[in-house]
């Protein structure tokens, strides 16, 4: 093991440890301390219907962060995820309220959905040269009328058990956490599936360069719409995914989306996601994703109403970019 | 300055009238008309409680009787809930039921929009081929003015939302929001332990019927020593609702009732409980089949006030009546308002039928029953 790289004239070890302590993403430490405050306001949360339940609730976000990372990344948004998840539930209600034995295939349909809308998504973006904000905006209006229309306004049919399987099922006496909701398991492995791809396979060496600079990226011969397109669909299809878990938890609703691609946006920048592109972890935005659902938790527990929350999450959005902007400026990477 | 002076008196003065024009939903003294009518005896078929009444105030329609097959013209304001499609599934049926009497039935669907009801009345008014005029209003405020129009050209009967002017035939609707606000919480009341914790929820705001439900449930409530943790609007949303019971949950630690407005969303709550595991507590609902069924397989202690969709059969039933000259019940027509209660569940259940379907729809008869309401 190679000592850590140490500036002419710095002599401490002990300066090692916390230079290294120091480059951990504050994200970490944020979500510890929230942890903590919760703790101490509810000591029922280290039983396992406590901790658990956090899990399972945070797990829709958790995985809408980590699809909407990669578009972060790449120097985009993507506000279409919410408009993505209620058009998965919709959807779901009515395809399945046919059949309840498909639920399958209704998935399957659902994924290649979120596929088909990534795809748009990412052309719209990369081949006609529009804003991926504009692009995205006009992809959720019109998801959101085609939901409206699809359902008829009301939402009839229902998600039959075999569905909401992913959501809302708990294994039962399992040996050291007592409970297991299936949701945490699909979010550890979507977000693991997803984290491999950022980070250890070329596709996502390939989107940080596209995000920091395009320019030089297609010079250099970077596939800059495949990678864009890429980008969107990975986006699409994790919040598709969401949809499944939050259909599974509550039933159908149609209000299930709304504001959900703000709130994995605010996720993956309080994990450090640079809102220009070019720099973006899985990880840290998975770790937002759970700070930002402490946070409700700890408003909840104060007894805050929700449009207090609403400011809350605003302000939370508004310090996260000013810190990571300072940080990035301090360390020299501006 | 003289104008200015003028300008205030009139704003000040209209200000001042606000009240008088705005709609009460705390008034003691329907409640306790409500609370008398909930015990006392209907009159009319017991096995068709659609057609019962109270009280024996009638109104005198001979003069508007019609020769030959009636036009009836419907404006409703809208079907964008489950309670509404049921009740004009039945409506429909009703129509069908009454075969040659009705000549034609023509419908306006104002999406729960005001405006668009209030030219929908309109264009059923130009169109001139109505002979009676029934009105869902969406709203009540918004919606009386156009009804007062109508009035003056046709028979106008309003049933479920009121309206703030007598001038209907009938306004026809079951005992009313604080009749089901006092069923409910006289339910919690008695059953949930003295001085537990009981969380409200609530649909939306502004709609009499829900208006009333609640301030009657909360006074009964308050008066009975409960404590309210809460009271939320939930938009009838299934995942709103359990957020919202979760979130309580997690910050007062247990709920010893949930009291419900309406029951879409009554199984949401109870799912909420069993996610946590917790013990299911006193979850009041309404008669959705979903809820019925849920009551049932948990073994729940808990009450079902319904706000009966059978109530959509009566106005074809009045309407008909009115254009023969019969007398009908006027100018309230009160149906009778059951609560399916721990005893009489088992008669209301009914897994063939869809989750939203709403048990007291007085329907099981009618041709087309089930497959008509989506049962099998």
């Amino acid at each position: 093991m190679s000592a850590p790289a140490e500036t002419p004239g710095r002599d401490t070890p002990r300066g090692g440890l916390l230079t290294r302590l120091g480059r951990v993403n504050p994200v970490f430490w944020l979500l510890i301390a929230l942890l903590g405050i919760i703790v101490i306001l509810s000591p029922n949360f280290l039983e396992p219907f406590g901790y658990m339940n956090f899990l399972r609730r945070a797990a829709p976000i958790a995985i809408l962060a980590a699809g909407q990372v990669f578009v972060l990344t790449s120097g985009g948004f993507d506000l279409s995820q919410g408009a993505v998840v209620t058009l998965t539930v919709i959807g779901s209600s009515i395809l399945l309220g046919a059949n309840p034995d498909a639920t399958a295939f209704v998935i399957a349909a659902m994924l290649a959905a979120g596929v088909t809308v990534g795809v748009v998504n990412g052309l719209v973006v990369a081949k006609l040269k529009v804003p991926s904000i504009i692009a995205t905006l006009g992809m959720m209006i019109t998801l959101g009328g085609i939901a409206l229309t699809w359902s008829g306004g009301a939402p009839r049919g229902y998600l039959p058990d075999t569905f909401r399987f992913f959501g809302r099922f708990m294994f039962k006496d399992v040996p050291l956490v007592t409970i297991l909701p299936v949701a945490v398991l699909v979010m550890i492995a979507v977000c693991a599936a997803l984290w491999w791809i950022m980070h250890r396979t070329n596709f996502g060496k390939l989107l940080h360069a596209v995000g920091d600079n395009p320019r030089s990226a297609l010079l250099a011969g970077v596939p800059v719409t495949k990678v864009r397109v890429g980008a969107f669909v990975l986006s699409s299809v994790s919040a598709v995914i969401a949809g499944i878990l939050l259909g599974g938890f509550a039933g159908v609703s149609t209000d299930v989306g709304i504001g959900m691609e703000l709130q994995a946006i605010t996720a993956a920048v309080i994990g450090g996601a640079r809102l220009l592109g070019g720099h973006g972890a899985v990880g840290a935005s998975v770790a937002g994703a759970l700070v930002l659902q402490a946070l409700f938790t700890v408003l909840n527990m104060l007894g805050l109403p929700k449009p207090l929350r609403d400011v809350v999450q605003g302000l939370i959005l508004i310090s996260a970019v000013a810190v990571a902007t300072w940080r990035r400026r301090r360390s020299g990477e501006d | 300055m003289k104008t200015l002076k003028l300008t205030a008196a009139l704003l000040s003065a209209t200000i001042l009238a606000l009240p008088a024009g705005a709609q009460n939903f705390d008034d003691p003294a329907e409640f306790a008309k409500q609370q008398d009518l909930l015990g006392a005896t209907a009159n009319g078929p017991a096995d068709k409680p659609w057609e019962q009444w109270f009280g024996d105030a009638m109104a005198d329609t001979s003069a508007m009787a019609t020769e030959g097959a009636k036009t009836i013209c419907f404006s409703n304001a809208g079907v964008n809930n489950p309670w509404r499609v049921v009740g004009w599934t039945t409506m429909q049926a009703e129509v069908d039921a009454q075969g040659d009497a009705i000549a034609d039935f023509i419908v306006t669907d104002a999406e729960g929009s005001d405006d668009k009801q209030i030219s929908d009345i309109d264009d059923l008014l130009a169109g001139g081929s109505c002979d009676v005029l029934i009105v869902s209003p969406n709203t009540t405020a918004a919606l009386t003015p156009a009804v007062e129009k109508a009035c003056e050209t046709l028979p106008v009967i309003v049933f479920d939302r009121g309206v703030n002017t007598s001038c209907p035939v009938a306004f026809i609707k079951p005992v009313g929001g604080y009749g089901f606000g006092i069923q409910s919480a006289s339910f919690i009341a008695e059953n949930a332990p003295a001085g537990g914790k009981v969380l409200m929820l609530r649909i939306l705001p502004g709609v009499d019927v829900l208006e009333t439900r609640y301030s009657s449930a909360k006074r009964i409530l308050e008066e009975a020593g409960m404590e309210i943790v809460g009271a939320e609007f939930t938009d009838g949303d299934r995942a709103k609702t359990k957020s919202i019971v979760e979130d309580y949950l997690q910050r007062e630690g247990t709920l010893d009732a949930v009291w419900m407005d309406a029951g879409a969303t009554s199984v949401a709550a109870i799912e909420a409980f069993e996610d946590m595991g917790m013990p299911v507590p006193i979850v009041t609902g309404e008669d959705q089949q979903d809820f019925l069924q849920k009551w049932e397989e948990l073994g729940m202690n808990t009450i079902a006030p319904t706000y009966p969709t059978y109530q959509w059969r009566t106005p074809i039933i009045a309407a008909v009546r009115v254009l023969n000259g019969e007398s009908i019940p006027g100018p309230e027509w009160n149906l009778p308002q059951p609560a399916i209660t721990n005893e009489t569940l088992s008669q209301y259940v009914n897994p063939a039928m869809p989750p939203l379907h709403y048990a007291m729809c007085g329907c099981e008869g009618m041709e087309n029953y089930p497959a008509l309401w989506g049962g099998q």
